[in-house]
């Protein structure tokens, strides 16, 4: 009776490994495809041009994505200064201060939903209240956007990375007479910093991807620019424009712009990575 | 099991008038009365769930973290009820120090653990920030071990190492009361009988309340001892007296071994 039992418990057990192994193995199928692709048309279009030569005209010989480059960097940079300050800020609110209270939990679930929000909807928001106003695209309303998405995916990790600090650790800095913001400032947050920086470093992995909200709000340029207040280019919306076209060597330019983005994006991931593991230590 | 005898020159520090506590609508410590006195040891013992904690952290407030709880009656330190709502929370957790059960080492350098908690409350020069740090691990019998790595993390010393740095940092601000919540649970034999060989030093200089568990180390390191059941204060006496012949029945079941 009992062997009967453990025999249909293994069974079930290894059933249930195969089913959650192929579903592993089918998700990591496409994305090794994915990954292959890239590098194999990716690597083909690199070269040092590609750093110092504008966005070509169709048809030319040469050509880059400095512009672009540039752009995004420039993009990214403000964005994440903007969006990291407010995003820290308001995720010590959630967690320190209106853990319980009526704000703090409308707080919490307004930005569940921004975080979901589909980024296309932050680009129209920002077309509205400040692209169609001033009646110009511009690098500011490119930062907004990327800003606006920055914002709740550091709300989040700050909030949980300051939660998974056991209150017996606030408790002893309250014990020696410690007033509460510096319970925060040197003890908390401290604590915390490690997994504060992961969750800034993904929001900025997050919006190098990004092309819905800069669609709207900083459009694209065919020039080398640094005024924010004019269009500006961008890797995600040249590569939309380039791979779109018929043109063979745009295409060739946009493959390399991908490959360019998911390096940048894989190297944040594995730094994210290092810093969380050194905070386990 | 002191050398000194408890009775001599009692001095008052804390008394506990009338006391009651809720968690909520929950009833956790009812009307207990009870005195510690100065330079001595007092334990708290008791199952769990007894109250014995719950009073404790009534002495430096810590209750005032968390919503929903409340309190009644009074307690005195230096003839002053620190209950009262305007009484300086930062203050009072400066004359009470406390050291909890688990270590809890700040995520910073051995030096700037003791540093943050003096930095709170003083203003001192280098030379004399240096002379108090050395002071309190010299007090916490851990400067020995210290000494040359002083600038690491405090994370990285072993458990009962990290608890006598968590004395440390509670003495190194000179409070009148150290308030201990089940020290030596999460420590291994030899870093309790270090931490308990400790009390008997620290009570020269402060006045120490001690939660614990575990009834031999209530008998070892304390002068009085408070038995505590259900909520109520069952029965609080000399240390001595209350493990060799208690007054109470129930003291008497739990102490033996025949309850709890």
């Amino acid at each position: 009776m009992s062997s009967n039992l453990a025999r249909v418990r293994k069974i079930k057990n290894q059933l249930a490994l195969t089913v959650s192994l192929t579903a592993m193995m089918f998700g990591l199928f496409w994305l090794i495809w994915i990954l292959a692709t890239t590098i194999q048309l990716g690597v083909g279009g690199f070269s040092l041009t590609l750093f110092t030569e504008m966005t070509p005209p169709p048809g030319s010989d040469t050509g880059g994505l400095a512009n672009a480059i540039v752009g995004s960097l420039l993009l990214i940079v403000l964005a994440t200064l903007v969006g990291t300050p407010m995003g820290v800020l308001a995720g010590i609110y959630l967690a320190e201060y209106g853990r319980h209270t009526w704000l703090g939990k409308t707080t919490r679930f307004v930005n569940d939903l921004l975080l979901s929000a589909p980024s296309i909807i932050v680009g129209l928001f920002i077309y509205e209240i400040y692209v169609a106003k001033v009646g110009h695209f511009s690098a500011f309303a490119g930062v907004a956007a990327l800003a606006l998405i920055v914002i709740p995916v550091v709300i989040r990790t700050t909030e949980n990375m300051l939660q998974l600090i056991p209150d017996t650790l606030r408790e002893a800095a309250y014990a020696l007479g410690a007033p509460k913001w510096l319970v925060i400032g040197k003890i908390t947050l401290r604590a915390s910093i490690a997994g504060v920086m992961t969750g800034v470093l993904l929001a900025v992995a997050r919006i190098s991807g990004e092309t819905a909200p800069l669609l709207f709000t900083a459009l694209s340029n065919q020039f080398w620019t640094l005024d924010l207040n004019a269009p500006i280019a961008s890797l995600p919306v040249t590569i939309f424009k380039f791979a779109m076209s018929p043109f063979k060597d745009w295409q060739q330019l946009a493959w390399a712009g991908v490959f360019l983005i998911t390096l940048g994006v894989l190297s944040l991931n594995i730094l994210a990575r290092i810093l969380f593991r050194r905070r386990d230590q | 099991m002191t050398n000194d005898s408890p009775d001599a020159a009692l001095r008052r520090q804390i008394a506990v008038k009338n006391f009651n506590f809720y968690y909520g609508k929950y009833h956790a410590l009812k009307n207990v009365n009870l005195e510690v006195f100065k330079e001595r040891v007092t334990a708290f013992i008791g199952p769990s769930g007894c109250g014995k904690s719950t009073l404790l952290r009534t002495f430096n407030r810590m209750y005032d973290l968390y919503p929903d709880q409340r309190t009644e009656g009074e307690i005195l330190l230096d003839d002053k009820n620190i209950l009262d709502r305007g009484v300086d929370l930062n203050e009072l957790r400066a004359k009470i120090g406390m050291v909890f059960q688990k270590p809890t080492p700040f995520p910073m350098s051995i030096y700037d653990n003791i540093a943050f908690g003096i930095g709170l409350h003083e203003r001192l020069s280098r030379v004399d920030l240096d002379e108090r740090i050395e002071w309190a691990l010299q007090k916490a019998a851990l400067w020995d071990e210290v000494k040359d790595k002083l600038k690491q993390s405090g994370m990285g010393l072993s458990g009962g190492q990290q608890q006598r740095l968590c004395i440390a940092r509670g003495i190194a601000i000179k409070p009148e009361v150290l308030l201990l919540d089940e020290p030596t649970s999460a420590l291994d034999p030899i870093s309790t009988m270090r931490i308990e060989e400790l009390l008997h030093e620290l009570k020269r200089e402060f006045t120490i309340v001690i939660v614990t568990h575990n009834m031999q180390q209530a008998a070892r390191v304390s002068d009085f001892t408070a038995y505590m059941y259900l909520g109520e204060l069952i029965e609080f006496g000399v240390t001595d007296e209350i493990f060799v012949k208690p007054k109470k029945k129930q003291t008497e079941d739990y102490i033996t071994g025949r309850f709890g």
